[in-house]
């Protein structure tokens, strides 16, 4: 396999963008993104995106948006993992540069959620879980994390207070970032006091509905030397996925989650890494629990301990191992098949050290970790600056 | 999605709980599967799965999909059968969700799950009550 390295990243600010459609929002990010690399030209496109077809009624993403950038022609894959969507369309391109099938690769993911209203983008979201056996029943992904909290917090303690610290937390990220979807100040009395949207999950321990598009340029090394002149040369040295049971009733084990962890260890393992190496980390917050958990399956705390190291500010921006710098999901909002790509973004930005106010002082080693569903897989990825 | 023919389908699961049991580790598997997830056996044996067992965890909906809405807020529990097997299921007969809590002791019943304006089918299952 060949060393490859990420050259450039697009984002659109994240939001309910009511005046821009799904081609619009990815246009503009995959522009955002060669410009940023310097390239007018790649030889590969993915993109990331759970369901355009229930959210915007449009399919054949790879044609339509490969033809709107203006580039017809180069092949392009669309790759679906739920919310999973954008970390696999990094790791499906990381395979096909890696592997010496393109050379240059533009790395999508989008989601454009906002035109249709909330009970149906509800439902479209529940169709990353278990359709026949868990939607059937009503459930909602609030509902799927509000199981896996209320068993977190009858076998560790976990508390509503400790998860309502994960979105202090990372409200206050948002507001030190321009793309964020809301630039916010929320106080745990804020989150506590929020309608609850499936106990004991409060309407502020959920991440949002959201319009957005984000894009990375990659490289063969040998390539990114020639393109990035005096740069920082971000490597991706780690890549793992795994998968998991769709459905909570067919996982032995619902106080972890397992397919985090096991795409963690892969990634830690590739990049002959461990945990205590992480300088900064973007985790999957889509709920609050989730951030506590996604925490623990990476190693950076024991199982229980994820809900207490909120508490302490070891994840805050100053802290032992700053999670969620961008706002998370949780602040800088969730399009789901962009998410991925984001996060990863955000990761880029911190080891170049052009994060501004949210810069983690001496980053070199980062990591991103996404996640489809109630965990019924996740993709992490490992970048390191040269 | 809810079409005739997915309801029809999936009756003797959801009417009659009809489960299989591997021959090969005894895992019971509901719905029925081609390949036991546990140890890779193709052999199994038919098996009802037992209508008492407990809450393991557990959810108040109160933002429903749609198809859902009008009956919010909404109980749903993962419940630990009698005989190890597990089912999502709505929790029925509750006035105060609050009352619910992890090791409540349930029975399954036969109820109306959820109808469908548009395709007309009206589904039914199991729902969990307060034993």
């Amino acid at each position: 396999m060949r060393e490859v390295a990420i050259i450039g990243t697009g984002l659109v600010t994240f939001g309910e963008m009511w005046s821009k459609s799904l081609r619009q929002l990815w246009t503009e990010a995959a522009l955002n993104a060669l410009e940023d690399a310097g390239v007018d030209a790649v030889d590969f496109i993915t993109v990331g995106c759970m369901s355009s077809g229930l959210f915007t009624g449009q399919e054949h993403l790879v044609s339509l948006l490969a033809d709107e950038l203006g580039v017809a022609g180069v092949p392009a894959m669309r790759v679906e993992s739920a919310c999973a969507s954008g970390g696999l369309s990094l790791r499906a391109a990381f395979a096909e540069v890696a592997s010496g099938l393109a050379d240059v690769a533009l790395v999508t993911g989008v989601e454009k959620m906002t035109d249709v209203d909330g009970s149906d983008a509800t439902y479209a979201l529940g169709t990353a879980a278990d359709q026949e056996w868990e939607g059937f029943h009503g459930i909602t992904f609030p509902g799927l994390y509000a199981m896996l909290a209320r068993i977190h917090m009858a076998e560790y303690g976990t508390t509503s207070k400790q998860m309502a610290q994960v979105a202090v937390k990372n409200h206050a990220n948002g507001l030190l970032n321009p793309h964020a979807q809301y630039h916010l100040k929320v106080g745990v009395d804020d989150v506590l006091g929020s309608t609850l949207v499936a106990d004991p999950l409060h309407l502020l321990d959920c991440s949002p509905i959201t319009d957005g598009a984000a894009a990375l340029v990659i490289a063969s090394v040998e390539r990114a030397k020639e393109i990035a002149g005096d740069r920082p040369m971000i490597k991706i040295t780690g890549s793992g996925m795994a998968t998991d049971t769709i459905s909570l009733a067919n996982r032995a084990d619902l106080s972890e989650l397992a397919a985090v962890r096991l795409a963690g260890e892969r990634a830690y393992a590739m990049a002959g890494r461990e945990p205590a190496d992480i300088h900064v980390a973007e985790v999957h917050d889509c709920f609050t629990i989730a951030e506590i958990m996604a925490t623990e399956a990476l190693g950076f705390f024991e199982r229980g301990e994820g809900g207490p190291a909120v508490k302490r500010g070891l994840t805050a921006l100053d802290g032992k191992i700053p999670v969620n710098t961008s706002g998370g999901l949780k602040a800088k909002g969730h399009p789901v098949g962009a998410t991925g790509v984001a996060q990863v973004a955000e990761i880029v930005t911190q080891l170049r050290g052009e994060a501004g106010q949210r810069q983690v002082q001496g980053a070199r080693i980062g990591l991103a970790q996404n996640m489809g569903g109630s965990g019924g897989s996740s993709v992490v990825h490992i970048l390191e600056v040269e | 999605m809810f079409s005739p023919a997915r309801a029809w389908r999936e009756f003797p699961r959801r009417y009659r709980l009809e489960a299989s049991r591997c021959e090969g580790c005894s895992k019971i598997l509901y719905p029925a599967r081609l390949v036991c997830p546990s140890c890779g056996g193709r052999e199994f044996t038919d098996e009802t799965l037992p209508r008492d067992g407990k809450i393991l965890t557990f959810t108040v909906v109160r933002v429903p999909p749609a198809g859902f809405t009008e009956q919010t807020p909404l109980p749903i529990a993962l419940v630990e059968l009698d005989n190890g097997a597990r089912v999502m299921v709505q929790v029925g007969d509750v006035e105060d969700p609050d009352t619910l809590e992890i090791g409540t002791p349930i029975r399954l019943e036969f109820r109306r799950v959820s109808w469908d304006g548009e395709a007309g089918v009206i589904f039914y299952g199991h729902k969990a009550v307060p034993a």
